[in-house]
């Protein structure tokens, strides 16, 4: 584009003026025809060791590393962090020698479905009678439902565990479910309310006029379409149930251990490779889930 | 003709102290497209929603080819609604929005197809059958809704300002798919719009409401011409108005030609009509701006008939077909007055700001608006 008879004031400038590039670039000497302005006219910074590059590769390193060598060591043969050649033998420890750390597992599982069952049905009824009807402790009941989201999980626990003990239910798989439960339903309720937040009523109306009755109109309009919102909060809840530690170690009680309480109490004494060979498989579970969920979730943006 | 008539005997609504509907009474004829006319908040919609069902009168019916519709909830008349905002279904694909009436009453599968394919076509969206309405562009949307509407064979079609968020030569285009739709399909339409240009255009006849109430029933063209109401006259087009006492009126050909007295021209006009009225009534005079003639010299023949004011041209609007006219008369009264551009004009209007003119018309171009009580 420059030439080199120009001198190298202007040079300086016409470089200036490319770094705010308007749609209005003339046309360099001896190009004929419409002129396109060149691809990449505005992120300039397309050099390989850019700033953003160098930015992007060290938050990856940061998030990923860490899998990388807990999925590494699970292929190790010993017990150390000194690396004595490939083996599966931790994979084999893991399925055939850790009945417990399993029982653990189905506990998270269930609890984590069976809550966010209970938490995706109150939640979605709470958000649609708080947007629909209008009556008194509305507002109130509003802001009280958001707690158990700004509050410290430690809070909550102890406050769980205090009411528990209070009311005389005993703790276990019980105590644990109702406390998921309570913590979930924030998050079920929040997605919800967005959800009916664009919700156009005027298709109830439309439903009811093209002959539907009232059932019909809840079973064929109102359900599909506030649906992607309480999927969403479905599959938030799963996630918090299965992970969550500090609000469950304070309401658990002998033989409902969940994979979060196991995984705690295995590395106390000392990391065992089998939760590495864990790690391994809960992440390929999730990858898998994660890809074959694509589409499915796709789908749900497109219709939002 | 198909379709059914529609009569509104009587109808009231109020919500708490704001009375909607005051006692008001229109009959719909049988394959009619028929409009409400009114501004907003006028009354119209209520009236919409109560033949469609989603509101009931306080007092009052409404009969639906004779049988009174009030007792039935929205599902069970045969009166199906194109609404404003579209309301399609968000998780329906145009094909299944369009099918939802059909598949609530189990109509078997191949038949089902061909239904939603016909109708689909008869809006033009054959090309778009998979798509999600958030894919749609508004004029689209619309076209689904209509189809959606339709495809049930409703006996009576309401449209609820469907063309108001669609922009204008879209509107446009969209009224006279409408009314081609109306010819095709010869049901009765009603139709409710705020825009008395769309009323106009395509309506059989048109009711223009105001404060819960109807003013008047008639073609466009009564509508237009003959005004029953001081409101009427202003709401529909453009006009100057004037309140005015008549101070004779005289038997003129087969009309009475009447002298009114206006005092904001501070002048006597003649107007003929086809009433006798008494000196001293009151009235109002209204005349349409295409009507008055604007010329820079003094009209050669001043007969009996010829209303004749002179003035300066105040401001002229030019927009290629014609130009509007702000003249202030000699007595400071301002009026419009338009003038088509008929002919091929090489150097502009004649006529421009400033210009010493004289404004004139015939006095059958005038109108008498009847005060009734006020």
């Amino acid at each position: 584009m420059t030439t080199s008879t120009k001198p190298p004031q202007r040079e300086e400038q016409h470089k200036a003026v490319k770094l705010f590039p308007s749609r209005l670039v003339t046309a360099p000497k001896g190009v004929q025809g419409p002129y396109k302005t060149p691809r990449n006219h505005v992120f300039r910074d397309h050099r390989k060791f850019g700033f953003s590059n160098i930015m992007l590769v060290l938050v990856v390193l940061f998030l990923f590393t860490p899998l990388f060598v807990v999925v590494g060591y699970s292929f190790n043969a010993t017990k150390g962090m000194r690396w004595a050649g490939l083996s599966l033998v931790w994979y084999e420890k893991l399925l055939f020698g850790s009945a417990e750390l399993w029982r653990a597992f189905g506990n998270s599982l269930l609890i984590a479905i069976s809550s966010s069952m209970v938490a995706t049905f109150l939640g979605s009824m709470a958000a649609v009678g708080i947007k629909w009807y209008k009556f008194k402790a509305r507002t109130y009941i509003q802001i009280t439902s958001f707690l158990p989201m700004v509050l410290p999980e430690v809070i909550i626990g102890i406050s769980m565990l205090i009411f528990f003990t209070a009311v005389k239910i005993p703790l276990g798989m019980f105590s644990i479910f109702v406390a998921h439960t309570t913590f979930n339903l924030p998050f079920v309720f929040l997605l919800v309310s967005a959800r009916l937040e664009e919700f156009d009523f005027s298709i109830i109306e439309a439903a009811r006029d093209l002959g539907a009755t009232e059932r019909q109109t809840l079973l064929k309009v109102i359900i599909p379409s506030i649906m992607p919102g309480v999927t969403s909060g479905f599959l938030m809840a799963v996630t918090m149930s299965l992970e969550d530690f500090v609000i469950t170690f304070f309401v658990s009680g002998p033989g409902s251990t969940t994979l979060p309480l196991y995984v705690y109490s295995m590395i106390r004494y000392g990391v065992s490779p089998v939760i590495n060979a864990l790690s391994f498989v809960l992440i390929l579970g999730i990858m898998l889930m994660a890809l074959s969920f694509r589409r499915f979730l796709k789908t749900i943006a497109a219709s939002s | 003709m198909k379709g059914f008539d529609v009569t509104v005997k009587d109808v009231s609504r109020a919500y708490g102290a704001f009375k909607a509907l005051d006692n008001v009474s229109i009959e719909i004829k049988k394959g009619e497209f028929f409009s409400l006319l009114g501004p907003s908040g006028c009354g119209k919609t209520t009236l919409l929603r109560i033949i469609a069902g989603f509101d009931s009168p306080d007092v009052g019916s409404v009969l639906l080819d004779g049988r009174n519709i009030i007792p039935l909830p929205p599902d069970k008349r045969q009166v199906n609604t194109v609404f404003q905002n579209y309301a399609l279904f968000p998780h329906l694909s145009v094909y299944e929005n369009v099918a939802f009436p059909l598949r609530l009453k189990h109509i078997p599968e191949t038949k089902l197809d061909t239904k939603v394919r016909d109708y689909l076509h008869l809006v033009q969206l054959d090309a778009h059958l998979d798509k999600k309405p958030s894919m749609l562009s508004g004029g689209q949307k619309q076209r689904v809704a209509i189809a959606r509407a339709l495809i049930n064979e409703p006996n009576v079609l309401l449209l609820d300002e469907p063309l108001s968020a669609l922009d204008a030569k879209l509107r446009q285009n969209l009224l006279v798919e409408l009314d081609h739709l109306h010819d095709q399909i010869g049901i009765t339409f009603i139709y409710v719009t705020h825009d008395q240009s769309e009323a106009l255009s395509v309506s059989d006849r048109i009711a223009v409401m105001n404060q819960g109430v109807v003013l008047q029933v008639g073609s466009p063209y009564e509508i237009y011409e003959s005004p029953a109401t001081d409101f009427v006259a202003r709401f529909i087009g453009e006009t100057n108005l004037f309140p005015a006492v008549v101070t004779k009126c005289e038997a003129y050909d087969k009309y009475f030609m009447t002298t009114l007295e206006i005092p904001e021209l501070q002048a006597e006009i003649k107007v003929t009509d086809y009433d006798e009225l008494k000196q001293g009534q009151q009235v109002s005079f209204t005349v349409r701006p295409e009507k008055l003639k604007i010329t820079g010299h003094k009209p050669s023949r001043v007969g009996k008939d010829i209303n004749l004011f002179s003035g300066v041209v105040e401001e002229p609007i030019y927009s290629g077909f014609q130009t509007k006219y702000y003249v202030r008369l000699d007595n400071g009264t301002v009026v419009k007055v338009q003038m088509q551009h008929t002919n091929y004009m090489d150097e502009g209007p004649d006529i421009e700001w400033k210009d010493q003119v004289y404004v004139s018309w015939s006095a059958e171009d005038g109108y008498i608006v009847e005060v009734i009580d006020k």
